[in-house]
């Protein structure tokens, strides 16, 4: 690998083409700066794509609805871990983001009377939690992809400079710890450039590739994060993941709640219909993490099925072959594709799957990245930015209300991207000098990766690591499993410390870029397990057995000893904690109370 | 094209079956654990037309949900569409 290291100078830098980094680089773009984006694959092919349910705006086009009614279902979401100054600038700048969406060209489904249709959604509720309210604006079953599309559309138009196929590896911070750039390599030719830039965008997305199970799709490596943590950035909340109760075991395909709501039954190695004895009365259909938890201790107790005991069955076998193909269309090709099994006749293995990381790069509701300091807690770190499921604003908390996922991107992506051109116009500065160890911690690692003998298999050490979170850190946590899970991960991070790739050429070498993705990976996986066995309560996603719902602590949150964010340093793998924002900008502070639905 | 040529083909094709989500990803990844190092040509010619797709549309094909107007690129999506297990 060549020492050389060429630098491109842009007024910004953006890491990540999904949502929240398109969204950005329009507001700079526009605003006439010079903008680059790096991204590992084409726009239109990040997993934003994947996201079908809608976005979240309190619109009021099918019925009354209030952005405080919105704010109100995001704090409850989050389990009042979401910082309340950040939720209700989302909520109010939703309707503003959506309609800009729609001047883009975003071509959302319709009310007979050309205004945009509102769907309902788990959770989206009117007055204050009283009943459902249709909130969320879609694109048919095609709501990512079509907002990526007007997006790219309208970045190319304002001609922001895509660099396609490339992959940031290194953020570049000097002495005073101002963010100067990334490092990155050009897959079609293994170059190491450096982008030296005013203003440095995250918006690289989730890492839920760090679990064995996970709906996310491959590129979902937690990049940002990883280089974030190398930076000597700490991690905000990594302890909390939304899972999703059936995924199909060894894939992670999604499998819908429709399936349950058709008659779907959960059954254990014995046969037994097992949610029975959890949920008498809602039995199979009872609320997600009851019914994930449910299924995670049949397995801990022996029962789960297969060789490995390691998965139950959902059984749809007992219903009509007419219904199934007619309600659940696709049902029966994911059975057959990824489970290898014909539903119609045999039983479909799941688990619990991981879906959507809240935790990240700490930001403020400006998109800038924050970090404690001498005097608050909430230091900006210059030049530094980060929004979408990479950043941490927090407007997920323990948990993400549905939709908000879409509405975060867009929101704070705008955001970050203002906040931005707000500094750059303001006061206008040239690029500040590169320190002289700018490219040191990209290239000692690029020069560790062709060097290595003997080392670890990278396929073999990314396997280990998914297998442990999702024993160790899954949707529900025990101490012991935690405890051992601390351990085994940071014996996994040695090994991913001596990763060793074969194929040692320069061009398209996706071996050589694997290896780099898990490095990533790792620091991600280390911050969730540390994190999640020092937290000592359940909240929100954050489910543990020794914390249990009393009458004190009902669903077994704390919030006299947790009602506080986690931060998790790379450096000496240490944890801090600073407080919650409790206090909006302009409402009242939605009171602490017990989360129920 | 020289064998260089055609690993680096290979590779880019590789890299090109990374998708937006987890269903093309999962069946791209099976396809490849049964192929050669390095493609040949009129497999990579195939593989190069059908991921210039967009993703819903190639689930739509990968699915059986619809079929490729081209029988050379349907034959391949069949061989795609081979499940793992029988």
């Amino acid at each position: 690998m060549s020492a050389k290291v060429t630098v491109r100078k842009f007024d910004a830098v953006i890491v990540g083409a999904g949502g929240a980094g398109l969204r950005a680089a329009i507001q700079l773009s526009e605003a006439g700066l010079k903008t680059a984006v790096i991204t590992k694959v084409f726009p239109t092919r990040s997993h934003t794509v994947a996201a079908q349910g809608g976005v979240a705006a309190s619109l009021g086009n099918s019925e009354e609805d209030h952005w405080h009614w919105h704010m109100y279902d995001t704090v409850k979401g989050s389990d009042w871990l979401g910082d309340q100054d950040a939720i209700e600038f989302m909520c109010r700048k939703a309707n503003e983001c959506v309609i800009e969406l729609e001047h883009y060209g975003m071509p959302f489904d319709r009310t007979d009377n050309g205004r945009i249709y509102q769907r309902p959604f788990g959770g989206h509720m009117s007055n204050f939690g009283e009943k459902p309210v249709r909130r969320s604006c879609a694109a048919a079953d095609r709501t990512g992809h079509a907002m990526l599309h007007a997006m790219y559309q309208r970045n190319i138009k304002a001609n922001t400079q895509f660099f396609v196929e490339w992959m940031a590896l290194d953020l570049i911070r000097d002495a005073e710890g101002e963010v100067l750039g990334v490092t990155a390599m050009e897959m079609e030719t293994g170059e190491i450039y450096a982008f030296h830039s005013k203003a440095t965008i995250f918006a690289t997305g989730g890492a839920g590739r760090i679990y064995y199970s996970s709906t996310n799709a491959f590129i979902n490596t937690g990049d940002g994060v990883g280089m974030a943590a190398r930076a000597g950035i700490p991690l905000e909340d990594m302890e909390f993941w939304q899972f999703h109760p059936t995924g199909v075991a060894g894939a992670g395909v999604l499998i819908t709640e429709g399936v349950r709501g058709e008659g779907g039954i959960l059954r254990n190695a014995n046969k037994e219909r097992f949610m029975e004895r959890y949920a008498p009365n809602a039995k199979d259909l009872a609320s997600r993490d009851v019914v994930s938890r449910a299924m995670v201790t049949e397995i801990n107790e022996g029962r789960g099925c297969g060789p490995n005991k390691d998965f139950v069955y959902l059984d749809i076998t007992h219903l009509d072959p007419a219904t199934i193909m007619k309600r659940l269309p696709g049902i029966h090709e994911i059975g057959i594709q990824f489970a290898g099994v014909d539903c119609l006749k045999e039983m479909l293995p799941v688990v619990p799957t991981c879906h959507y990381q809240m935790g990240g790069i700490p930001t403020n509701y400006h998109g800038q990245v924050v970090v404690p300091g001498k005097r608050t807690q909430n230091e900006i770190v210059p030049g530094f930015f980060a929004a979408g499921e990479c950043a941490c604003a927090s407007v997920h908390g323990a948990n993400r209300l549905g939709t908000n996922s879409l509405l975060d991107l867009l929101v704070f992506g705008k955001s970050a991207g203002e906040t931005a051109v707000d500094e750059l116009k303001k006061s206008p500065k040239s690029h500040k000098e590169l320190p002289a160890d700018a490219f040191d911690r990209t290239l000692a690692r690029l020069d560790r990766l062709n060097t290595q003998k003997g080392g670890s298999n990278v396929h073999e050490s990314r396997l280990d690591m998914q297998r442990s979170m999702q024993k160790h850190a899954g949707v529900f946590r025990f101490d012991n499993l935690l405890k051992e899970g601390v351990q085994k991960i940071l014996d996994i991070q040695k090994d991913v410390q001596q990763t060793e790739i074969k194929d040692k050429s320069k061009v398209f070498n996706t071996a050589r870029i694997e290896a780099l993705e898990l490095d990533n990976l790792i620091e991600v996986a280390v911050a969730t397990m540390v994190s999640a066995e020092a937290r000592k309560e359940s909240r929100g996603a954050h489910v543990r057995d020794d914390a249990p719902d009393t009458p004190e602590r009902p669903n077994g949150r704390d919030d006299a000893n947790w009602l506080k964010h986690s931060l998790w340093y790379k450096e000496g793998n240490r944890l801090d904690y600073k407080s919650v924002n409790l206090r909006p900008l302009s409402v009242d502070t939605i009171a602490l109370k017990t989360r129920a639905y | 094209m020289t064998a260089e040529q055609q690993r680096v083909r290979t590779e880019r094709l590789r890299w090109h079956s990374r998708r937006a989500f987890l269903e093309n990803d999962l069946v791209l990844q099976r396809f490849w654990q049964k192929q050669p190092e390095v493609l040949e040509e009129m497999q990579a010619a195939l593989l190069e037309r059908l991921l210039v797709l967009e993703d819903h549309d190639l689930w739509e094909l990968l699915s059986g949900r619809r079929a490729a107007a081209d029988p050379a690129v349907q034959g391949l999506v069949e061989l795609l569409r081979q499940p793992a297990v029988q």
